[in-house]
């Protein structure tokens, strides 16, 4: 299992990487794709079924915003020259990456080690989801019951992101 | 651990972009690959051996399940990276009609 879930994370770092540096931002674009899609494998490999259906939409609908962006302006990647701003950009980020690096091994010292996950707060969930909502699926008991409240906030963000969507791309504005 | 670090590798890709690229579209693109990076590892936080998707069949009494409450908290991140993701893309195609580029040096009038 870990060593199928490090060949996709491989996959996605490459694509990744390839995505930050195509010259065509279309493929710039696809290649985001890459991505996304081997991240709804890795959600099935987790045994997430709920998540993987939600990220092929989420990751289509992404995907199709992103390329009616670029085909409704430019394909071309701005010319990189390498100019001594670039090279301070480089070097903070190669001295952020050093950084958070070591605070990331610090703090997943103390997590367990992979697959051997304790259940804590959710075994009240996982024990009394059934009799309580009537729900089978307990990620969905959890997101619609128990979690109600987390739901209607994010479904006002999504409502005010489509208005402030909305509002930007109005041709005509108040002068 | 391997995966962990492999993951963190996703997100540390992701921040580079953020920082080293100019184009617009591409530190869209790195967002979403920092956001992908951090479901993963939710998720791998969550994960049991020989676990089963969490939803109750009622044939094995004693089944182990995956911790859903990562996978409930990510669903609803997921969203949220939807509208942020079209936010910014809207953003974007604004910029370029006003400027006709995506480069953020050229994108002078927010300068203080």
């Amino acid at each position: 299992m870990e060593l199928t879930l490090s060949i996709l994370l491989g996959f996605m770092i490459i694509g990744a990487l390839f995505s930050l540096h195509a010259k065509d931002l279309l493929s710039a674009v696809i290649a985001c794709g890459i991505v996304g899609y081997s991240l709804v494998i890795c959600f099935l490999l987790l045994r997430a079924p709920d998540l993987a259906i939600v990220q092929i939409v989420v990751e289509t609908i992404t995907l199709i915003i992103m390329v009616a962006v670029v085909l409704n302006s430019t394909r071309e990647e701005l010319k990189v020259k390498i100019d001594t701003r670039q090279i301070i950009n480089i070097s903070l980020a190669l001295l952020f990456i050093v950084v958070l690096f070591f605070f990331f091994i610090q703090a997943t010292d103390m997590l367990n080690p992979f697959g051997e996950h304790t259940l804590r707060m959710a075994s009240a969930y996982v024990g009394e989801t059934a009799a309580k909502t009537g729900s089978a699926n307990l990620v969905t008991g959890i997101v619609f019951d128990f979690r109600g409240y987390d739901t209607l906030g994010e479904a006002t963000v999504l409502f005010t992101a489509a208005l402030g969507v909305l509002t930007i791309l109005r041709l005509k504005g108040k002068k | 651990m391997t995966v962990n670090i492999l993951c963190f590798i996703l997100f540390l890709v992701g921040l580079y972009g953020l920082i080293t690229r100019r184009n617009l579209v591409k530190i869209v693109i790195s967002l979403s690959i920092m956001e992908f990076s951090l479901f993963i590892f939710l998720e791998l936080v969550g994960y049991i051996d020989g676990g089963i998707a969490p939803i109750i069949t009622g044939q094995d009494a004693n089944a182990v399940y995956v911790d859903p409450l990562p996978q409930a908290m990510i669903l609803t991140a997921i969203v949220i990276g939807l509208a942020t993701t079209a936010m910014l893309m809207a953003i974007a195609i604004r910029l370029y009609r006003k400027y006709k580029t995506f480069d953020i040096r050229e994108i002078k009038n927010l300068k203080g």
